[in-house]
């Protein structure tokens, strides 16, 4: 009997994927910035869930990643990102495209135990701000301390940003991620360019994808 | 605002992030079908409301979206203790009265938060 569906979100047809930011145009205000904003679509989310026995290895062998266990941290490597989200629970993102294949390596060397595996992609997207004022625009939004002392990279918490929920992360000195909701997408976004217009913010969108066929036929199958 | 003490993110985060649950330590009653009516309904609609220590479930809901306890005292609002789900609070209503006592006769008190590093 089978234990799970897997179900691949890129589907065999090439379709056009849109972003929840779609509908932005780009906006610089020309002379120099000193914050820019750009949204990282169509990259690959998933929840990984289970104990950190269980998945500590598995993680180590099928992504090259060490599982970070201890709270509020971020393991950045060539496959992706791995982020602590809570004790049992953690972040994936990988290239698009990756993600499918990975959940199945996971499923498949997870055998029997205790665990669930989750994409999320279509659920949220990733915004990146860069720049010297990047922290003086978050400042402006979060409750959470994000002092550079206090946050030092490989940080990722949780948090209230603007009225909204975000994942909040520094992946470089000057480079910080927010993981925003699809739906509070848009909201997060204009609050960005109006936070940030002092700084004179330079916002660049997304190109709209066409996804490429898939070699395999079959999206959706079962494996035992 | 308060600053509250998440025993999994092992920090203080704003009380913005985190939400109330009512009162700690409610034991279902292990058979609901061999339990009396009046037992089913104090387990069910009827809670403590101490002038003074009080426990209660909280969940980290903007956050790791974990349930854990915290041990308040009514009067002040001050929280005196977070804990885990699962764990026994060592902050109650009766090692307060003991600690007052012990400061009455003298003895210095460290009252701290439980658990935290200072």
């Amino acid at each position: 009997m089978p234990r799970f569906a897997y179900f691949d979100p890129h589907p065999a047809q090439a379709v056009t994927t849109q972003s929840p930011l779609h509908h932005f145009v780009a906006s610089a205000s020309g002379e120099g910035s000193a914050v820019a904003l750009r949204e990282h679509a169509f990259l690959d989310h998933l929840i990984l869930r289970g104990e950190p026995a269980v998945m500590i290895d598995v993680v180590q062998s099928v992504l090259g990643l060490t599982l970070p266990t201890e709270p509020q941290t971020l393991v950045l490597g060539d496959a992706g990102s791995l982020q602590w989200l809570s004790p049992d629970e953690w972040l994936l993102i990988v290239a698009a495209g990756d993600g499918f294949r990975l959940q199945r390596a996971l499923c498949e060397a997870l055998g029997k135990s205790h665990f669930s595996i989750v994409d999320v992609s279509g659920g949220q997207t990733v915004l990146e701000l860069h720049g010297e004022c990047a922290v003086a625009v978050l400042m402006k939004s979060t409750v959470y301390d994000v002092d550079p002392g206090r946050f030092p990279v490989g940080k990722g918490v949780t948090s209230v940003f603007a009225k909204a929920t975000a994942v909040i992360r520094r992946v470089g000195e000057e480079r910080w991620e927010l993981i925003v909701r699809r739906s509070f997408a848009d909201y997060c976004l204009r609050w960005l360019l109006d936070a940030g217009e002092e700084y004179g913010i330079d916002y660049q969108p997304a190109k709209a994808r066409v996804a490429s066929a898939r070699k395999s036929a079959s999206n959706m199958e079962a494996v035992s | 605002m308060f600053h509250i003490y998440c025993p999994y993110c092992a920090e203080y985060r704003e009380e913005e992030e985190f939400h109330p649950k009512g009162q700690a330590h409610i034991a279902r009653p292990a058979d609901p079908t061999a339990t009396s009516d009046d037992t089913w309904g104090e387990y069910l609609f009827f809670r403590d409301n101490p002038r003074g220590v009080h426990h209660e479930l909280w969940v980290h809901a903007v956050g790791c979206r974990k349930f854990f306890n915290i041990t308040r005292d009514t009067r002040s609002y001050a929280i005196l203790e977070t804990y885990r789900m699962g764990d026994q609070p060592s902050v109650t209503a009766e090692s307060m009265i003991l600690a007052e006592r012990d400061a009455e006769c003298g003895v210095t008190s460290t009252a701290t938060m439980q658990g935290v590093p200072s």
